[in-house]
């Protein structure tokens, strides 16, 4: 299967490897995926209490090409976006932007689940009630 | 010189040798007749051209040159012995046994079997990959009429026992048939020694041109029939109807020559470089070798790299090396490989596999960029990989709840 140029880019540079402190109330963690699948995700942000802007984001992940690049990519724009807008962030959109083919559409699905899990993380934290997301369609 | 990419695939396929596109090549250009044209000189070119290779195949296995049916490959020959053997012993029994392990071409032909009113036992194998003889014994029914066994695993080069299966079949009176497509013309195959009754095996993963295998059937002690699974000319004494492959032929035979000359000195070769890339990448922490090293084709090893998935791990050097994953995301299948899973690999270590495929071309230097190149991009994806901190934290991945998916 060949990759678009974006995808090997993410792959070969990935953006915002690492690890936020997870026990940090600043801090969602989302830990999505399975070994058994093939892939697992972990995606963090950090949010400024006062501002409910992300301030940083960081992701690890166990999977394809795609799956990496999606995450990195999903990393990237949730820098600097409010946890608001960050909700907004649609699995399809990473599609585009990476070009994914119909198989590792997946990988996508499973960011964007990261993002909301890493959201609902922070919530559940910091006293919020966590939203409630319909079921990813896929897997 | 290095030359990029470096082909650590054979098991797909190997390359050509160039002598044997020597050989072949009269025969696409003015030697082109039909080897059943009785009537011409052009005709009995061909004619012989296929005799002298059907001689070369057979003396590389053992075998009598009578005995070897020209097909279009393995998966012809797996089914052509199968089914084959199935409707021409019909009146004796309908019960067959393999393994859970065994290629498609073998599994997918007994599925096919089972529907129309066969019995198929499937035969779980060890950790190893090896089948258990005891398991084979006890399967063994009156209505037993075949015992299906692969040669040597595509997957991770086990070698089975074929010796002593046969002697087991032969005792209950059950013929034998083993998909030999990876074994032969790698380490020697005798079918008299091993007792074989059938056999599949074909060019291409030989240094021959794709598109033309072998189905021995063997002709004495006992004398094995099959019935025909394509209706036409009668060819191959009528039991693979069809214009014989003259160009394809003569390669193949060329490349059973050749083995037949080098394969020891190739294997011994081989198996300095094999040993050499799996005792470095073993040094990499948490790898493991799949199947029985013991048991094993000298020019292939399986290993998996334990938190780091396989596609994610090609993508890191598949420019450059070509190399085959057990991972599902490789493949059309959503399933990892079924061969590691019957190993009774959890799904994370089969995510995690590469398969190596060394030929007769391999290099030092290739094995030496392969090695670097590998444990670079494996420690690469480790940093990456959740589940590798989690490791490293003693974190046990198995009482995690992972989201369903």
């Amino acid at each position: 299967m060949a990759y678009s140029e974006k995808v090997i880019d993410h792959y070969q540079n990935p953006k915002n490897v690492g690890t936020l402190d997870k026990a940090s109330k600043n801090v969602g963690t989302g830990l999505v995926g399975a070994p058994e699948c093939g892939d697992v995700m972990r995606l963090q942000i950090e949010v400024n209490h006062e501002t409910g802007m992300i301030t940083d984001a960081k992701f690890k992940t166990f999977g394809c090409g795609s799956a990496i690049a999606s995450s990195s990519l999903a990393t990237e724009w949730l820098k600097g976006k409010s946890v608001d807008e960050a909700l907004k962030i649609d699995n399809m959109t990473i599609v585009e932007e990476l070009n994914l083919p119909p198989v590792k559409i997946h990988c996508s699905v499973l960011a964007e689940d990261a993002i909301k899990a890493a959201i609902n993380d922070y919530r559940e934290k910091n006293g919020m009630e966590k939203i409630k997301f319909e079921e990813s369609v896929i897997h | 010189m290095l030359k990029l990419p470096i082909y650590l695939d054979n098991n797909a396929t190997t390359p050509m040798d160039p002598r044997v596109l020597e050989a072949m090549t009269p025969y696409f250009l003015n030697q082109f007749g039909n080897a059943a044209s009785r009537n011409h000189p052009f005709g009995w070119a061909a004619e012989e051209a296929v005799d002298y290779a059907r001689e070369q195949v057979a003396k590389l296995i053992g075998a009598d040159p009578k005995e070897i049916i020209f097909t279009s490959g393995a998966t012809e020959a797996d089914n052509l012995g199968i089914k084959g053997v199935f409707e021409m012993y019909a009146s004796k029994g309908n019960h067959i046994i393999t393994a859970t392990t065994e290629h498609k071409a073998v599994l997918d032909t007994c599925k096919h079997i089972e529907k129309q009113g066969g019995e198929v036992t499937y035969l779980t194998v060890q950790p190893d990959g090896l089948i258990d003889l005891t398991e084979l014994e006890a399967a063994i029914r009156p209505t037993t009429i075949l015992i299906s066994i692969m040669y040597a695993n595509n997957e991770i080069g086990t070698v089975m026992p074929i010796k002593e299966i046969s002697a087991i079949a032969r005792k209950h009176g059950v013929l034998v048939f083993t998909d030999a497509t990876q074994a032969v013309g790698k380490i020697p195959v005798d079918v008299n020694k091993d007792g074989i009754d059938l056999m599949a095996f074909t060019a291409h993963k030989m240094y021959g041109p794709k598109g033309v295998g072998a189905l021995y059937v063997r002709r004495k002690n006992p004398r094995v029939k099959v019935t025909a699974q394509m209706d036409g000319g009668g060819h191959e004494r009528g039991m693979r109807s069809g214009t014989l492959n003259v160009t394809g032929i003569v390669g193949f035979g060329k490349a059973c020559e050749l083995c037949m000359n080098e394969m020891e000195a190739d294997a011994k070769r081989i198996a300095v470089m094999r040993d050499k890339l799996e005792t470095e990448l073993m040094k990499i922490e948490e790898a493991y070798v799949n199947g029985s090293r013991e048991h094993r084709l000298p020019h292939v090893t399986n290993i998996s790299f334990k938190h780091v998935e396989g596609e994610g791990l090609l993508m890191g050097f598949n420019k450059n090396i070509a190399l085959s994953s057990g991972s599902a995301c490789t493949s059309a299948s959503l399933e990892p490989s079924y061969v590691l899973k019957a190993l009774g690999l959890g799904d994370d270590l089969a995510h995690s596999s590469l398969r190596f495929g060394l030929s007769r071309f391999t290099t030092d230097e290739e094995i030496d960029y392969t090695i670097k190149s590998i444990t670079d991009t494996v420690l690469k994806l480790r940093e990456m990989s959740p589940l590798w901190e989690m490791y490293k934290e003693g974190i046990d991945l198995n009482t995690i709840e992972w989201a369903a998916h």
